[in-house]
């Protein structure tokens, strides 16, 4: 079968590779529907998530048709259209139990390599690295899930793809961003990043009772796309944006702020960017965290920083004096998907929120080195791909 | 926690760093100390000795446990000694006296290299490794103790473990892949509690001499239980032994932390969770060794 492989940095191919097969009593095997490349998948194919090897499938953004399903699955049947989330997890450990999924305590069976690098181990991911499970991604034409019994959810009616794909990652992501705000009605939210996690940040934090959402970004046509789900748009190669988030908020900062940008953010000062930007080539540093730096420096006292934004292993020139000081609540976190799926869907079965708006460009999944391309350069306004195989 | 014999041997490394940096930056003042000045290859052979002094420089300052590794420098010295000798006895007059008192002074640090690494080797140096680790289990204790002293379900979790045949209540026989080769024991338990403990020991004149305990408690208000595992080695090949297997990745360490994750899932999920780097489960060299994240096609 047909699967987009790692190939080495700022290269995927799309290579012919086994069908996966159950190699677990609660695995599954998915005929894969739709799948989308991730702003996420970005870092890895620019090599700054550590342990990816050459030829690892990536993907974990997917949805398809159940074909195979192990003996420990009693939920699913062969023919069950369902949405696959990112995470995996076991739905049996104390993190699952607390509904903390993306920490899953069973998933990771390389747990050791990322406890060498993070303490201790985070959940599998799919298609995201060895440190991270090494297991096989979503962007190809069938797709093993291990838990099957616990993660994807049945679509049962005739919802389109396209409508429930992004319930996999970025719509519960968006939302988990928004939520950890704990935002008070008519408060106001500022966002770094309009991508399509940003955009669905910005509908999300309206659809939490937000007064305002504010979205910062540089890309005209992404801030269009913020525009449309509502928000207020600061370019930052063109504002001050401390300056103009003071002016928008009587002089106090966003009630929150919401990082929607990660590892590899841009820097409007040239020699602040190429500090990190060295640091980065170096692996001095794996991080570039302007947003997260901005975004600390932008809430008001008292706020809430919300990280949605992946970032890999160490970052530079950390504000905690003013995190500390100014009694800021960071929070963040891969996305408890599987806690999301199921309100979500309802969500957008009575017509509250529409994900599918984000979609720009879609290729047969042979084509998706050339999505690839298209969305890591911003060429022709490509905001979301979404590949069919 | 440094040793005694540990505190001579760094104390040595210095000695070794101070020389080898001596050797490599004064070759021919070392040449004309040691009478061997006449010598064109002199100052050569000065460096390449002062290279080796470095490397146990780095063994035995860079090590948390750097006793065992006394026994280099004593190779040393024996290669040191040799070369001197032949240098005194084919010189005469002022060159031979120098080449002489050289080998006295090496003859004195070989006897104390010599007396640190037997010391470390002493009953005192020959301690087993011993690894500890700890994993809460989401499951009654009662069910995690059950499972455990069913001891032929450890090659289920342990995987460096072939099989474990139970001979009675309290015997068993163990079979385990090690680096080199399969080695077999049999092993007694000395004490179970149900629900708290199990402690067992090899039986004596077994290949393996190894002891472990794993302890039983409730976790944080009562949820689930907490295991608590400390292992004993004395593995074949000692200190030397554990020091190749590290080096090929096999991680005691992390062996036996790897162990306690797969005993978690097994009594949380029924099994043990493969991916498709290491579809054939992951020994902690296999996390160093990963197939691409490719699916597992049909076995053929």
């Amino acid at each position: 079968m047909k699967a987009t492989c790692y190939a080495g940095r700022n290269t995927v191919e799309v290579l012919d590779v086994p069908e996966p097969r159950i190699l677990n009593a609660h695995d599954a095997v998915v005929r894969v529907t739709s799948t989308a490349i991730c702003g996420s998948d970005l870092h890895l194919i620019d090599g700054y998530v550590p342990t990816v090897k050459k030829g690892d499938v990536i993907g974990h953004e997917f949805m398809g048709e159940v074909v195979e399903v192990g003996p420990e699955v009693a939920n699913l049947s062969p023919g069950d259209r369902v949405v696959v989330p990112f995470p995996i997890a076991c739905g049996r450990c104390f993190a699952c139990a607390e509904g903390l999924y993306s920490i899953c305590e069973n998933s990771n069976p390389n747990a050791g390599m990322a406890e060498k690098l993070m303490g201790h181990a985070p959940a599998g991911i799919f298609g995201y690295s060895h440190m991270l499970g090494g297991f096989a991604g979503g962007q190809a034409e069938y797709a093993r899930v291990p838990f099957a019994d616990v993660g994807p959810i049945k679509i049962e009616d005739d919802l389109p793809d396209e409508k429930v794909l992004f319930l996999s990652d970025i719509l519960p992501t968006a939302y988990m961003g928004a939520e950890m705000c704990d935002i008070q009605p008519g408060q106001t939210i500022a966002v770094w990043g309009a991508g399509p996690v940003g955009q669905l940040a910005v509908a999300c934090a309206y659809l939490l009772g937000a007064g305002e959402v504010i979205c910062v970004d540089r890309h005209p046509y992404r801030l269009d796309y913020a525009r449309r789900a509502g928000a207020r748009t600061l370019n930052y190669e063109q504002v001050d944006v401390l300056d103009a988030l003071r002016d928008l908020t009587g002089g106090r900062g966003p009630d929150a702020c919401i990082d929607a940008v990660g590892m590899e953010a841009h820097d409007p000062v040239p020699a602040m960017y190429g500090y990190d930007r060295i640091k980065q080539a170096l692996r001095l540093e794996s991080d570039r965290p302007y947003a997260l730096r901005e975004a600390i420096m932008a809430c008001r006292n008292g706020g809430v920083v919300s990280v949605v934004g992946v970032y890999g292993g160490l970052v530079d020139k950390f504000p905690m004096g003013s995190l500390m000081n100014r009694s800021l609540t960071l929070r963040t976190g891969q996305c408890h998907v599987q806690r999301y799926m199921r309100p979500l869907l309802e969500r957008i079965r009575a017509g509250e929120i529409d994900p599918s708006f984000v979609v720009s460009h879609r290729f047969p999944l042979r084509e998706a080195a050339h999505g690839f391309q298209l969305f890591k350069d911003k060429q022709d306004d490509c905001n979301k791909v979404v590949l069919t195989p | 926690m440094s040793t005694k014999s540990d505190i001579l041997a760094r104390a040595l490394g210095w000695v070794s760093l101070a020389l080898g940096a001596a050797q490599l930056t004064a070759p021919r003042t070392v040449s004309r100390l040691s009478g061997v000045d006449d010598s064109r290859l002199a100052p050569t052979a000065v460096r390449i000795m002062g290279i080796r002094e470095l490397m146990h420089a780095a063994v035995l300052l860079g090590s948390r446990r750097p006793a065992p590794w006394t026994w280099s420098r004593v190779a040393g010295d024996a290669m040191e000694l040799a070369l001197l000798g032949r240098a005194a006895a084919a010189r005469t007059g002022r060159r031979r006296r120098r080449a002489v008192a050289a080998t006295a002074a090496v003859s004195g640090i070989t006897a104390l290299d010599l007396a640190a690494a037997l010391y470390a080797s002493g009953p005192r140096g020959r301690r087993p490794m011993r690894l500890r680790a700890s994993i809460t289990v989401n499951r009654p204790r009662e069910e995690v103790y059950a499972f455990w002293r069913d001891l032929e379900n450890l090659p289920a979790f342990m995987l460096h473990l072939e099989s474990v045949r139970a001979m009675g209540e309290r015997r068993s026989r163990w079979r385990a892949r090690s680096p080199l080769t399969d080695v077999e024991w049999e092993a007694e338990i000395l004490d179970e509690r149900p629900g708290e403990l199990i402690a067992w020991e090899s039986a004596r004149g077994s290949m393996v001499t190894t002891s472990g305990s794993v302890r039983f408690a409730d976790g944080p208000a009562g949820l689930g239980t907490v295991v608590h595992v400390t292992l004993d080695y004395r593995v074949p090949g000692g200190t030397v032994g554990t020091a190749v297997a590290r080096m090929f990745g096999e991680h005691p360490e992390q062996q036996v932390r790897d162990d306690l994750r797969r005993f978690k899932q097994i009594m949380e999920t029924g099994e043990v969770l493969v991916s498709e780097g290491s579809p054939e489960g992951v020994r902690a060299l296999r996390q160093l060794r990963q197939r691409p994240a490719q699916p597992v096609g049909s076995p053929s």
